[in-house]
C-alpha cells in the first residue's frame, strides 16, 4: 500500500524528508482540495440528492403532493411493465454489443496485427468510427442506410433479389445494437491490438519452434496474455453500453412501442414527459447499482495495477 | 516480416475489406455532403456525380444557425478542457510527488466517479440547475462537460507525473523553489506533451458528449451535437444538408482523434493497457 512512500527515502533519505517537511501538510491539501470538491459537488452530492428523491413523493405536476414515499416509488417502478421491458432491452443491448465488439474487434486485431503494406492506413479508417459524435452516428445510419427505401442496405437487398428491410421497424433493437457495435469495435480493436502488440515475441518463436500450429499457439499464448486485456475492455464496454442514449433519441426514441426503450432512456421520459421525479431517481438508483456491479471489479482492477506499478 | 504467401496476401486483402466496410458509412455521410439534394435522396443511389458545396453553403448560411451552434462546442469544449487541467494537474502533482496514505484511495475514487452513470445524477443536476438557472446556459454546460472528464484527465495527468523522477521535485525544494515554481518551471515543462495529449482526449470527448447537451439544452447554450440531433424531425428531406453539418462537426474530430490513438488507450483505461 505505502510502497510510493517507501521507495522515496530509500533513494535520497535527507531531501525527502525534508520536502515532506515542508510540503507534507497544508499545500498540499489546498492543490488537491479544488479537484476533490469540484467532483464532490458535481457527482458525489447529486447521487445523494438522488437517491433522496428515490424515496420522496415528488411529481413536478404534483407540486401539493410530497413527503416522504418509503419504497412506494420502487414498488411502482416494479410493477410498471415499461421498467422492465427497459432492464430487458439494456441488459440485451449490453449483452449483444459485448458479443459483437469483443469477437469482431479481436478478429480485427489480429488481422492488423500483421505487417502489411498501407496498414497504417487501414488501421485508421477502421478506427474512425470511434470519434464520430454518436448523434450523427444515430442519424446517418437511420437515414442513410436503413431507410426501407432510399437506405443504401435497400438498394443492396434489392440487388441481391431480397426484399428491403424497414430495419428500425422491424428489428429495432437489432438496428440499435448494430449502431453501437459500429461504434465501438473501433475502441475493441484499439486496446486489443495495443494488447497485442505487447505479446512476448519470444515465447511465440519458442513454441513455433516446438512445432506448435496457429491454432495452439493462440489458444495458450494468445489468450492467456490478452485474457486481461479482454477484461478491461469487457468491463469499460459494459458500464458505456448501459448508458446508450444518442443513438437511442436520435433513431426510435425507445420505440416501437418500448421495443427499444433501455434504462437511461426510460429514466429521461419518466423525468421529462411525466415529470415523475420520485420514480425515475427510483430507476436512476437502479442503474447506479447496475453500473456498479461492472466497475467495482474495474476499479479493484486499477486500483491492482497502481500498486502493481509503484512497486516497479 | 512481410508474408507474401497467398493466405497472406488474402488477409491482407481481408483487412482492407474490413476498413473500408468499417469506413463507408463515413465516407457516404461525405459523398452526400458533396451532393445535390436531388442526388442524395434517390432509389438507386447516385455514387458518380458532379459534385457541389451547395450544401455546404446552405449549412453555414446565416438562416441555419450552424455557426451559432458550433461556437457554442467550441467554447463549451475548450473552457472545459482547459478549467479541468487546471484543476487536475495541481491535484495529480500533489498525488505523484507527495502521496500520503490516503493518495490512493482518492485516486481511485476520482477514477470511480468516472463510472457513476449520467442518468443516475442527471435528475438532481436538472433540478438545481432549473433553480439557479444554470439550464441552457453556456457555463452550466461547460461544468458538466469539466466534471465529465475530471476523472480521465486526473488520472491522465498523474500517471505522467508519475513517470518523472522525483528527486527532481526534491532538488527545486532544497534550492528554495516554491510549490508554485516547482510545479511551473520544473515539473509542467518535462509533462507538457502528456498533458497536451490528455487534453487533446478531453477535448474529443467534450465535442463529442451528446447526453448533457441534449438534456440540458435547447438553444441558448445548445451545441453542434444538438443542432445535428434537430435533424431528426426533418425526415428525408435534407439529407446533402444534414451530411454537410455532420461532415463540419465530425471531420475536425476524426483528425484529432488520429492523432489521439496512442494515448486514447492509456487514458480510457485508466492504465490497465499500455
Amino acid at each position: 500500500m505505502s510502497s510510493p512512500a517507501v521507495a522515496v527515502p530509500s533513494r535520497s533519505k535527507p531531501a525527502a524528508s525534508k520536502a515532506k517537511a515542508n510540503l507534507s501538510g497544508a499545500p498540499v491539501r489546498r492543490l488537491l482540495a479544488p479537484a476533490v470538491i469540484f467532483m464532490f459537488v458535481w457527482m458525489i452530492v447529486p447521487l445523494v440528492m438522488t437517491l433522496y428523491y428515490a424515496f420522496r413523493r415528488y411529481n413536478l405536476m404534483m407540486p401539493d403532493v410530497t413527503g416522504f414515499a418509503g419504497i412506494t416509488n420502487f414498488k411502482l417502478m416494479f410493477i410498471d411493465p415499461t421498467f422492465w421491458d427497459s432492464l430487458i432491452n439494456t441488459l440485451v443491448l449490453v449483452g449483444a454489443s459485448l458479443v459483437i465488439t469483443v469477437s469482431v474487434g479481436l478478429g480485427l486485431a489480429i488481422l492488423f496485427n500483421r505487417t502489411f503494406v498501407g496498414r497504417g492506413v487501414a488501421r485508421t479508417l477502421a478506427i474512425a468510427p470511434f470519434f464520430v459524435m454518436p448523434v450523427v452516428t444515430g442519424l446517418i445510419w437511420k437515414n442513410m442506410l436503413f431507410h426501407p427505401v432510399y437506405g443504401l442496405l435497400a438498394w443492396v437487398f434489392r440487388h441481391l433479389g431480397l426484399n428491403p428491410i424497414d430495419w428500425l421497424a422491424q428489428y429495432p433493437m437489432l438496428s440499435i445494437i448494430i449502431m453501437v457495435s459500429w461504434e465501438w469495435i473501433p475502441f475493441a480493436l484499439l486496446i486489443l491490438l495495443t494488447g497485442l502488440q505487447s505479446l512476448p515475441e519470444d515465447q511465440i518463436e519458442a513454441v513455433r519452434l516446438d512445432g506448435a500450429n496457429r491454432w495452439q499457439e493462440f489458444r495458450h499464448i494468445v489468450v492467456p496474455h490478452l485474457g486481461q486485456v479482454l477484461y478491461v475492455v469487457v468491463m469499460l464496454e459494459s458500464i458505456f453500453f448501459l448508458t446508450s442514449f444518442a443513438e437511442i433519441y436520435t433513431t426510435t426514441s425507445g420505440g416501437p412501442g418500448t421495443a427499444t426503450t433501455n434504462l437511461p432512456y426510460y429514466i429521461y421520459q419518466s423525468a421529462f414527459f411525466q415529470y415523475d421525479i420520485g420514480i425515475s431517481s427510483a430507476a436512476a438508483i437502479g442503474a447506479v447499482i447496475l453500473a456498479n456491479i461492472f466497475s467495482i471489479f474495474l476499479i479493484r482492477f486499477v486500483a491492482g495495477n497502481l500498486n502493481a506499478g509503484s512497486r516497479r | 516480416m512481410k508474408d507474401r504467401t497467398i493466405g497472406g496476401i488474402l488477409l491482407t486483402a481481408l483487412a482492407y475489406f474490413v476498413a473500408l466496410v468499417m469506413f463507408f458509412p463515413i465516407l457516404w455521410m461525405l459523398l452526400t455532403a458533396f451532393k445535390t439534394e436531388q442526388n442524395a435522396f434517390t432509389i438507386d443511389p447516385h455514387f458518380l456525380f458532379v459534385p457541389t458545396l451547395d450544401s455546404f453553403r446552405v449549412a453555414l448560411e446565416q438562416g441555419s444557425g450552424y455557426l451559432h451552434y458550433a461556437l457554442n462546442s467550441v467554447v463549451s469544449a475548450v473552457v472545459s478542457t482547459l478549467v479541468g487541467l487546471l484543476l487536475a494537474i495541481p491535484a495529480a502533482y500533489a498525488m505523484a510527488f507527495f502521496p500520503t496514505k490516503r493518495t490512493d484511495f482518492t485516486l481511485v475514487w476520482m477514477v470511480s466517479t468516472k463510472f457513476i452513470p449520467a442518468v443516475g445524477v442527471l435528475i438532481p443536476i436538472y433540478l438545481v440547475y432549473k433553480q439557479l438557472g444554470l439550464l441552457d446556459n453556456l457555463v452550466g454546460l461547460t461544468l458538466l462537460f469539466t466534471a465529465m472528464n475530471m476523472p480521465l484527465l486526473v488520472w491522465m495527468v498523474y500517471s505522467y507525473f508519475k513517470d518523472i523522477p522525483k528527486d527532481l521535485v526534491e532538488a527545486a525544494d532544497i534550492d528554495g523553489a516554491s510549490t508554485l515554481q516547482t510545479m511551473r518551471k520544473v515539473i509542467l515543462p518535462l509533462a507538457l506533451p502528456g498533458i497536451a495529449s490528455a487534453g487533446l482526449l478531453a477535448l474529443i470527448l467534450a465535442w463529442n458528449e451528446s447526453f448533457w447537451s441534449l438534456t440540458m439544452t435547447d438553444h441558448t447554450a445548445a451545441t453542434l451535437a444538438v443542432y445535428i440531433a434537430s435533424f431528426k424531425s426533418a425526415e428525408g428531406l435534407f439529407w446533402a444538408k444534414m451530411s454537410a453539418a455532420s461532415v463540419l462537426t465530425v471531420a475536425p474530430i476524426i483528425v484529432l482523434g488520429w492523432f489521439a490513438q496512442r494515448q486514447m488507450v492509456r487514458g480510457l483505461t485508466f492504465g490497465a493497457v499500455k
